[in-house]
């Protein structure tokens, strides 16, 4: 059965998603410090974009880089990196008005509890960024639909 | 009268940040019900459902209407769907995302138990 994300908006300036993945912390936190992972899921094929390329020093003070197809870049900084527990970095293509992003691991029979938070510097910064990334998605979203009974299909195989 | 049309999302998402609230706005949008009703729904004081109610009217999203002695709450002027809409977006984003992580996952995890067989064997 499929786990069930949720979000809140926590305050003006901050947002937390949270998810169980169905195994251990270590591999949940690979899947998300190592680059050829990362890109496999982090870009949902239902967005219609790719990612052309993924370079991440994931370490204290390291830096990240994803380049999109279209010649959009996403990059920032990671200001903390605790192996399978914690994970903190920067967004910082928008000059000052990039946000936190702080991931937290918490293994629990097997099981992960996953909990993203977003802290940006303003009120108008989180909704012009909920809306902007999610702008994209809208006339995709269709798709999506599409797309989950194929992954169905898919798993049945598997 | 009251005019909340400048009052943005926040007071929105102030009134929405409480399970509760959350509860009461689901509750009165298949039905409207009295406070009474709605303490007793939700196994709560008068005064505690008094107060959340009242969160949710300052925010617009709950009106209160006395008939007779009876004091009505229903959905407000402001409906959720701008709010909802925009949770809602972003939640499927990450949904999504999270879908294809757990394809990752359940493959790192079958790459171990294929390991930890060679390992013993």
């Amino acid at each position: 059965m499929k786990n069930r994300t949720t979000v809140e908006r926590k305050s003006e300036r901050e947002i937390v998603v949270t998810r169980t993945f169905d195994g251990p912390a270590r591999i949940v936190f690979e899947a998300w410090t190592k680059p050829e992972l990362f890109k496999k899921w982090w870009v949902p094929k239902s967005m219609g974009m790719t990612l052309v390329s993924c370079e991440m020093d994931v370490r204290t003070g390291g830096k990240y880089r994803l380049v999109f197809g279209q010649g959009m870049a996403f990059f920032g900084r990671y200001t903390e990196v605790t192996p399978h527990s914690r994970l903190v970095w920067t967004n910082e293509e928008g000059g000052d008005n990039g946000s936190v992003t702080t991931v937290t691991f918490e293994e629990k029979g097997g099981k992960t509890l996953l909990v993203l938070s977003e802290l940006y510097p303003s009120k108008e910064a989180l909704d012009a960024a909920g809306t902007g990334a999610a702008d994209a998605l809208v006339e995709t979203f269709q798709q999506l639909d599409e797309l989950l009974v194929t992954l169905g299909a898919s798993v049945g195989r598997a | 009268m009251v005019q909340y049309v400048n009052v943005g999302l926040d007071a929105s998402f102030a009134a929405l940040s409480d399970a509760t609230r959350r509860g009461v706005l689901e509750q009165l949008g298949r039905a409207e019900a009295s406070i009474t009703d709605l303490a007793e729904k939700f196994n709560m004081t008068l005064t505690g459902m008094k107060k959340h109610v009242g969160v949710l009217e300052r925010a617009g999203l709950v009106i209160t209407e006395k008939v007779g002695r009876v004091r009505t709450c229903k959905i407000g002027p402001r409906r959720l769907e701008e709010e909802m809409a925009w949770l809602e977006r972003y939640r499927q984003l990450w949904d999504a995302r999270f879908d294809e992580l757990d394809k990752v996952v359940e493959e790192l995890k079958r790459n171990e138990q294929v390991d930890g067989r060679k390992k013993r064997e």
